[in-house]
């Protein structure tokens, strides 16, 4: 997995409460097997008509993109609750792929803060207020650089002043080196054969 | 140290504790599903590995099957092909698969239980955030995403950080014409779609202890709905008489056994929750929604409120300005064009019942599309069996074949972009059942309602009561 250590870029801003992981990707583009490309699907309904026209000045391609069409921002700002809904991971997969390292939000669902956490993409979960003086400062200067610094757990922005966030040390250590859950797993299966020995498979399923 | 049921549970099942990370929890149950299983699949195949505990993980299709002509090949490559990866993965791993048309088949959420798969006591998870679902069994069980989904494959076990707890009580009776879908259409109406975020809720009160297990199902199924990790009520004496029989639960004495542990699957008396709710039985009408998420809800008669727990205004005005409704307006009597009766939420026989009980004698309104899709081939064959189809049929309705259909509309059941359409699913999200579609949650009374009248109407049992 790619290392998260500090981050500084401009951000997108969508700015709802409770945006659910059908609004990130539509249920129909989960009929594939692969977990690549669905960073073009992002917020797929918000940016392209029914027609399949993308619709001039949406607010995802309008702030995403610099006048030379290349990307300008790694950091998405979202509204509270972000992430509702449905477990997909296409979710993360898809903010993931179309280049956002970090999401930033008052609070995010359980599932998706889990499979962001899964995907280095690093969920910073700040107040209301700082998230509320965050959105006024960007809405003033789409361009103003936001930062992210993970060792010292700060994020800071000109007009929104700077705010640490909490984050647990296991997960921390992960996204700075890379690490993966499955990983740690792995090198602990003698400690799960160990639990499987003394626990004499309590559900008593016949299988 | 007085423990929750939760708390009881999470500690039968910690593996180990990781220094200012999660706990490492045993997974006794993991359900899969042809969506979010092909990646798990394939990244352990990249790690040349099998899966560790195969007769752990039972799977079954349908988000992506057809509800008519099951018997022919899906139509839609891609879903075609997401099913025939399945069938080949679970294969390769020697896990028990019900394909589509097996008398074992249906949606994850309703096979599981009737199979006798879900007990209690137990962890489940599955790639699929109706997973709370199984929590009315009195189990931790919560959805979870692919890059889980492989760690359970590849170890058997999850990391996961202990969530915080609620207490959810309603106690009293519920008036006549009130079903489980309106008890948590009401608690979910009154704290937030985010108001259970980093909690696990445990439901208390007489309510629950009346409700049959598809009752206990429905409102467990919905507690994500609210942002919780999972519901559960503690398992009783209803639980025990469903689980009894059933294919792959214990028989015989090794169910007396298992009986005589899961009684001691309850709350101690002065445990402590973080958050605590009561709510009272007699105060919940039958229930509607207007908006464009689950919090959104109001009773079947009144007016759309200004305002909506957890929704700030900009977003409560966009999600009225989808669904083309304003603030004070009442829908009682509103034109509706579609009718959905299904869904891991309302997909169960009891739905199917109290569906034909409404309809009875009565007549599909004109100019309404009405799909009542079973949750399962058990389901299916209880309609029958009870002759639930024989009345639909005289009223007009046809039966489709069991999947997840239009609650995701990621098959071909899409209601059409403007259209109404009165969902006894669990979430009415922008698009959710089909590009510019616009959902109005309810159970199967108010949905049987206005199956007839061809509008939102208030069931005719609370009427006369």
């Amino acid at each position: 997995m790619r290392k998260i250590i500090t981050i500084h870029s401009p951000a997108v801003l969508v700015a709802n409460a409770n945006i659910d992981t059908d609004q990130i990707i539509p249920a129909r583009f989960l009929k594939t097997t692969s977990r690549e490309g669905f960073g073009r699907k992002l917020f797929y309904d918000w940016r392209y008509g029914a027609d399949g026209g993308l619709v001039p000045d949406n607010v995802i391609d309008s702030q995403l993109y610099g006048p030379d069409s290349l990307q300008r921002c790694s950091i998405l700002v979202a509204g509270d609750n972000f992430g509702c809904g449905s477990s997909r991971e296409h979710a993360a997969w898809a903010i993931a792929d179309a280049g956002f390292m970090a999401v930033v939000s008052s609070s995010f669902a359980d599932i998706f803060r889990n499979n962001a956490l899964n995907n280095a993409l690093l969920p910073v979960q700040v107040s209301a207020g700082f998230l509320a003086a965050l959105m006024s400062a960007i809405k003033a200067d789409p361009e103003l650089p936001v930062d992210i610094d993970l060792p010292a757990q700060t994020i800071s922005a000109e007009g929104a002043g700077t705010e640490v966030f909490r984050i647990n040390g296991y997960k921390k250590e992960c996204l700075m080196k890379g690490y993966s859950d499955i990983d740690y797993l792995l090198a602990h299966k003698d400690r799960i054969l160990e639990y499987e020995g003394k626990h004499a498979v309590p559900s008593g399923a016949k299988i | 140290m007085k423990r929750t049921l939760f708390d009881k549970i999470w500690d039968a099942h910690r593996v180990m504790e990781i220094p200012e990370g999660p706990d490492v929890l045993y997974i006794d149950r993991h359900l899969i599903h042809e969506v979010t299983s092909p990646q798990a699949f394939n990244a352990l195949r990249d790690k040349g590995m099998k899966v560790f505990r195969p007769e752990r993980t039972f799977a079954t299709c349908d988000h992506n099957t057809p509800t008519l002509h099951q018997e022919r090949p899906i139509e839609d490559p891609a879903s075609a092909e997401a099913v025939a990866a399945l069938a080949r993965n679970t294969a390769d791993n020697g896990i028990r698969y019900f394909p589509l048309g097996d008398p074992g088949n249906g949606i994850v959420h309703v096979m599981g239980p009737e199979q006798g798969i879900i007990l209690c006591g137990q962890t489940v998870v599955c790639g699929d955030s109706h997973t709370a679902t199984h929590g009315a069994f009195g189990n931790i069980a919560f959805g979870i995403g692919t890059s889980e989904v492989e760690m359970v494959f590849a170890t058997q076990c999850l990391m996961q950080a202990k969530p915080r707890q609620a207490r959810i009580t309603v106690d009293g009776r519920l008036r006549h014409g009130v079903t489980p879908k309106d008890v948590i259409l009401y608690i979910i109406s009154r704290l937030g779609t985010g108001g259970c975020t980093g909690c696990f809720v445990e439901y208390s009160g007489e309510v629950f202890r009346d409700m049959s297990m598809e009752g206990r199902m429905t409102v467990c199924n919905m507690s994500i709905e609210m942002g919780a990790k999972g519901g559960m009520v503690a398992p009783d004496e209803t639980t025990f008489r469903y689980i009894a029989g059933r294919r792959f639960a214990p028989s015989g004495e090794e169910f007396d056994r298992c009986v005589e542990k899961w009684r001691q699957l309850y709350t101690d008396d002065d445990a402590v929750f973080d958050k605590e709710y009561r709510f009272d039985a007699a105060d919940i009408p039958p229930m509607i929604t207007y908006g464009t998420n689950p919090g959104m809800g109001m009773p079947v008669d009144a007016a759309i409120p200004d305002t909506a727990v957890g929704c700030d205004s900009a977003s409560f005005d966009k999600a009225l300005a989808y669904m083309g409704f304003r603030k004070g307006q009442r829908l009682q009597g509103f034109h509706i064009d579609y009718v959905f009766l299904g869904s891991c939420t309302n997909g169960r026989i009891e739905d199917f019942r109290a569906f034909a009980a409404a309809v009875r004698g009565r007549r599909k309104a004109d100019g309404v599309t009405v799909w009542l899709v079973p949750g399962s081939k058990q389901v299916e064959r209880m309609i029958e069996e009870e002759g639930i189809g024989d009345i639909l049929r005289e009223a007009g309705f046809e039966l489709r074949q069991p999947g997840c259909s239009a609650c995701l509309a990621m098959n071909a059941d899409k209601i059409p972009e403007g259209k109404y359409a009165v969902s006894t699913s669990n979430r009415n999200f922008e698009g959710r059942q089909g590009y510019g579609a616009r959902t109005i949650l309810a159970g199967p009374v108010v949905a049987a309602e206005a199956a007839v009248t061809g509008c939102i109407s208030m069931p005719s049992a609370c009427l006369s009561s």
